[in-house]
């Protein structure tokens, strides 16, 4: 499919632009540009240029989605639309307060929501996605330590099968990564815990249910063995889908939290982003949340803040999808989402697991991870293989290769938002598949069949970067 | 119930059954989760009073007729063709493009968008999106400080949110240094880059050969205004190493302040440095021409606690909408907002002057300028705010900074003047 550049035409037209009669005043010729090559095109060439694209996209709206880690439930429409509402869409960002008390009052609704499903005292809603969440969370652990001088606590303990956002945001704060081993049962281990906490911890970063999708039973237990050497606990919330009204970070030790309104809270990802990723704290942290809060008067700024880690407040459209989706999901309605999608993930498991290896045989919360190991040994098929083959059934692979500590990895996660049928109907195909393996491992050479592109040389892309179009050297020749 | 939630509660008990559970409470049971705290969240409603909530919360925002502040978010006309286009479900509802049989629709978007956003800028690479103009500033940092360079000089025409961000984001580093810098900047052998705003936060056009010049062989990075750029010349001509910025101008409604779009590009030496998703294009085993994810070795889910950055999501849909609002408006219709843009500004300074608003910008600006006010400035802004007019941006008591865009009238302006006249 052609790029949008090489539909151009000279003096083609989409948006054209009303002349508002004044025209005297000119720029002198050094700042003013000599040349702006982009596409020309028609209205009606642009839009089917972009509906081409689309159907060569995949979203939760056209299929099962069963991604690892990522939540892909699906996105009421509602939320959309009331996105697009004027009300919301055409505040300017630096309108006194008096004159956004409604975007005031839904932000604070929306905190507040958060703070009672999460047991946390205060949140602020200024992260962009979850690793910004992570990053501000990290801020505030190291504001508190240094601002009551003990910058010595600069050392932040992960375990072996966190996702790479956690080690990545801490070390942008300046502080140390120590990993910890995780336990038979994917869980913490308790002795190597205990062995690398003392008077550098800073914190402990931990994912519950683990990016095994287990639970870890020995929470209670962690988080006092991280309070009692003196540290912090922080909760990575990229898997509060499966605890909602079931458990609340803050009653089980942690100080701590980002969430994801973009997996939990049913807005969309839009190929990657926008998310929203908000921090919630215990109250003897939050005077050190970026500023601004909002407060009984609009927004306030605190002395003791970290500062600011992005400009203006929030990716305010995202807030507003999540709590309309909150409002209508209701306590009732959270705990029933976190309940079926910690049920669908051990149906599609029991539908599976006696011919697939799981990482960890035990009941799983929300998502389960399958080890193809053996399937690699015996056939020659990998976790990659199988990933890719699902795609000619339609179903969105699961996440591969992580966590790090399970070999050839395949991590599913259905949701909350998927039928029974459809999760029969990706077992059998699964079953299919590993049949395959054995009786026609060539089937797999040539995975996906059906896409518009298969196998895409990602060596060579990376070794001959091309990353933008140029009009003289077309790549594609 | 409905709750968005497929099986009905028959069939969640079939589905229980089969896994040996008799309740919900018992299959959280055997996962190792005991008991449910009590919430205060109300029960849930249905779609109809949600809807009917929100949108008196809506009603409660005052939507200004007639805008005149600007300060790193401006109102400008979003072709219907852009709004349409970018909510389709099939971009709205996709991950990240990591699948790239399934994804080529977002990854060739994207592909597009690093090349408008290059060409803009006159750079050679572009990322695929960072969270906005302040976190890319902050990012830009990190791109230009090595073993031997820690100083970063900041200048204070550039916007003060972005500032923040800047100092916020790096605050805890062992190594870097932050300094701000008015009219004027010394370098030494120590520093790693200098930061100016094109045109700045008050609207004046800096001649940034010249700051390079000065600048010798620290970075120069620009934080430009896209739309500026339909008008002015590309920062990558003029000396630039980085140009960064904020993108919401590009097709993306204000909406108290997201979601933007941060946007990085920079020259090919520096392409490793650039934090985030970059795509590239390659062949996939037939020849075919593809693209994909690209140089992810950068990255925080390969380099973990080494990596630069630790961004994971972006803001590719804001990016794919920069993406089709700059083919929809193309190089004329860019050049059409920047000009009118330019144009009521420059009229509205003159009109200003005229009944004692003096300007207080010195050379050349682009569509935001600063005057000083003869009377409380707070109290003009309460006398515009009741006709219905968001006026200038108070820096101070008797400063204002204005912003005109094309969504602005030489009649509209006219009547502004007059309004304010009233007051003096």
């Amino acid at each position: 499919m052609s790029v949008i550049f090489e539909l151009s035409k000279a003096n083609r037209r989409c948006a054209v632009f009303p002349d508002r009669g004044v025209h005297q005043y000119k720029l002198s010729d050094g700042h003013v540009r000599k040349n702006l090559e982009l596409p020309e095109v028609a209205e009606v060439d642009l839009v089917r240029h972009y509906m081409g694209l689309s159907r060569k996209a995949f979203g939760v709206d056209n299929g099962f989605y069963p991604l690892g880690s990522c939540t892909m439930k699906y996105n009421p429409k509602i939320n959309e639309e009331v996105a697009a509402l004027e009300g919301f869409n055409e505040i300017h960002p630096l309108q006194p307060a008096s004159t956004v008390k409604g975007a005031l009052k839904a932000l604070k609704q929306l905190q507040d929501a958060l703070c009672d499903l999460t047991g946390m005292d205060a949140m602020t809603l200024k992260p962009a996605a979850g690793a910004h969440g992570e990053f501000t969370g990290m801020q505030i652990i190291r504001k508190y330590f240094v601002s009551n001088g003990m910058p010595e606590r600069n050392e932040v303990i992960i375990p072996d099968s966190a996702h790479g956002t956690n080690p990545a945001s801490a070390a942008m704060n300046g502080l140390k990564v120590v990993a910890v081993k995780s336990n038979e049962n994917g869980g913490v281990d308790l002795e190597s815990l205990q062995a690398a906490v003392g008077e550098h911890t800073a914190a402990l970063m931990l994912t519950n249910p683990n990016t095994l999708g287990l639970f870890d039973e020995n929470i209670q237990e962690i988080t006092r063995i991280v309070h009692e050497a003196g540290g912090l606990c922080y909760y990575d919330g990229a898997n509060l889908n499966a605890v909602m009204g079931l458990v609340r970070p803050g009653d089980i030790g942690f100080d701590v939290i980002h969430l994801n309104l973009h997996k939990t809270f049913a807005t969309p990802h839009g190929g990657g982003g926008p998310g929203s990723g908000p921090v919630g704290c215990k109250s003897f942290l939050a005077k050190h949340l970026p500023e601004p809060v909002i407060g009984e008067n609009g927004f306030e700024n605190s002395e003791d803040s970290i500062g600011s880690v992005r400009s203006f407040y929030c990716n305010f459209l995202v807030c507003m999808k999540a709590l309309t989706y909150i409002k209508v999901m209701g306590a009732d309605g959270l705990k029933l989402a976190s309940e079926n999608a910690v049920l669908n993930a051990n149906y599609l498991l029991h539908k599976i697991k006696d011919i697939y290896d799981v990482s960890y045989d035990r009941v799983c919360m929300h998502e389960f991870v399958l080890s193809l190991q053996r399937l690699k040994d015996e056939t020659g098929v990998s976790a990659k293989d199988v990933a890719k083959a699902l795609l000619d059934f339609e179903i969105h692979p699961p996440t591969m290769y992580f966590p790090l500590i399970v070999h050839e990895a395949l991590m599913f996660e259905p949701t909350e938002t998927e039928s029974r049928e459809t999760l029969d109907r990706c077992a059998e195909v699964l079953r299919h598949l590993h049949g395959l393996a054995y009786s026609d491992p060539e089937y797999f050479k040539g995975v996906p069949h059906s896409t518009v592109v298969s196998q895409c040389d990602e060596v060579r892309a990376a070794r001959n970067p091309v990353l933008r179009y140029e009009k003289d050297t077309e790549a594609s020749a | 119930m409905s709750k968005y939630i497929v099986n009905s509660s028959e069939e969640q008990q079939e589905m229980l059954d089969e896994l040996g559970c008799a309740s919900f409470a018992e299959l959280f049971r055997k996962a190792g989760v005991l008991g449910a705290p009590q919430l205060s969240i109300p029960e849930g409603v249905t779609e109809f009073e949600a809807y009917r909530d929100m949108a008196a919360l809506a009603a409660e925002n005052h939507v200004f007729k007639h805008v005149f502040r600007g300060a790193g978010s401006y109102k400008h006309f979003i072709p219907s063709a852009v709004k349409n286009i970018v909510s389709r479900n099939e971009f709205v509802t996709a991950y990240t493009p990591y699948q790239a049989e399934v994804s080529q629709g977002i990854l060739q978007g994207i592909f597009e968008y690093q090349s408008m956003m290059c060409e803009l800028t006159g750079m050679d690479v572009s990322n695929a999106s960072v969270y906005d103009g302040g976190t890319a500033a902050a990012e830009a940092v990190m791109m230009c400080v090595d073993r031997k360079h820690h100083k970063i000089l900041l200048s204070r025409g550039i916007n003060p949110e972005y500032r923040k961000v800047v100092h916020t984001y790096h605050q805890f580093s062992d190594s870097i240094e932050i300094e701000e810098f008015g009219t004027d900047f010394e370098v030494d052998s120590n520093t790693a880059g200098v930061f100016v705003q094109y045109p700045d936060f008050f609207g004046n056009i800096p001649d940034l050969v010249k700051i390079k010049e000065k600048a010798g062989d620290a970075k120069l990075v620009v934080i430009a205004n896209p739309t500026a750029l339909g008008l002015l010349e590309a920062p990558g001509k003029l000396g630039a190493d980085i140009v960064v910025g904020e993108g919401q101008q590009l097709g993306m409604p204000m909406s108290f302040g997201g979601p933007y779009l941060g946007f990085m590009c920079a020259k090919e030496k520096l392409v490793r440095q650039l934090p985030g998703r970059i795509v590239g294009q390659t062949v996939d085993k037939d020849g075919k021409t593809c693209y994909t994810l690209t140089l992810q070795a950068r990255e925080q889910h390969i380099r973990r606690e080494k990596a630069s950055s630790s961004i994971c999501s972006n803001e590719a849909l804001c990016a794919f909408t920069a993406a089709v609002y700059l083919a929809a408006v193309g190089p004329k219709g860019l050049y059409d907002v920047a000009d009118t843009s330019f144009q009521l500004a420059h009229y509205l300074a003159d009109r200003l002057n005229e009944i004692g608003l003096s300007v207080v910008n010195k050379g050349e600006f682009f569509n935001e300028f600063v005057t000083e006010c003869p009377i409380d400035s707070k109290e003009l802004m309460k006398h515009l705010y009741e006709k219905d007019i968001l006026g200038g941006l108070l820096l101070s008591n008797n400063r204002i900074l204005w912003c005109a865009t094309e969504v602005n009238t030489k009649e509209e302006i006219d009547w502004l003047v007059d309004v304010i006249r009233e007051v003096l």
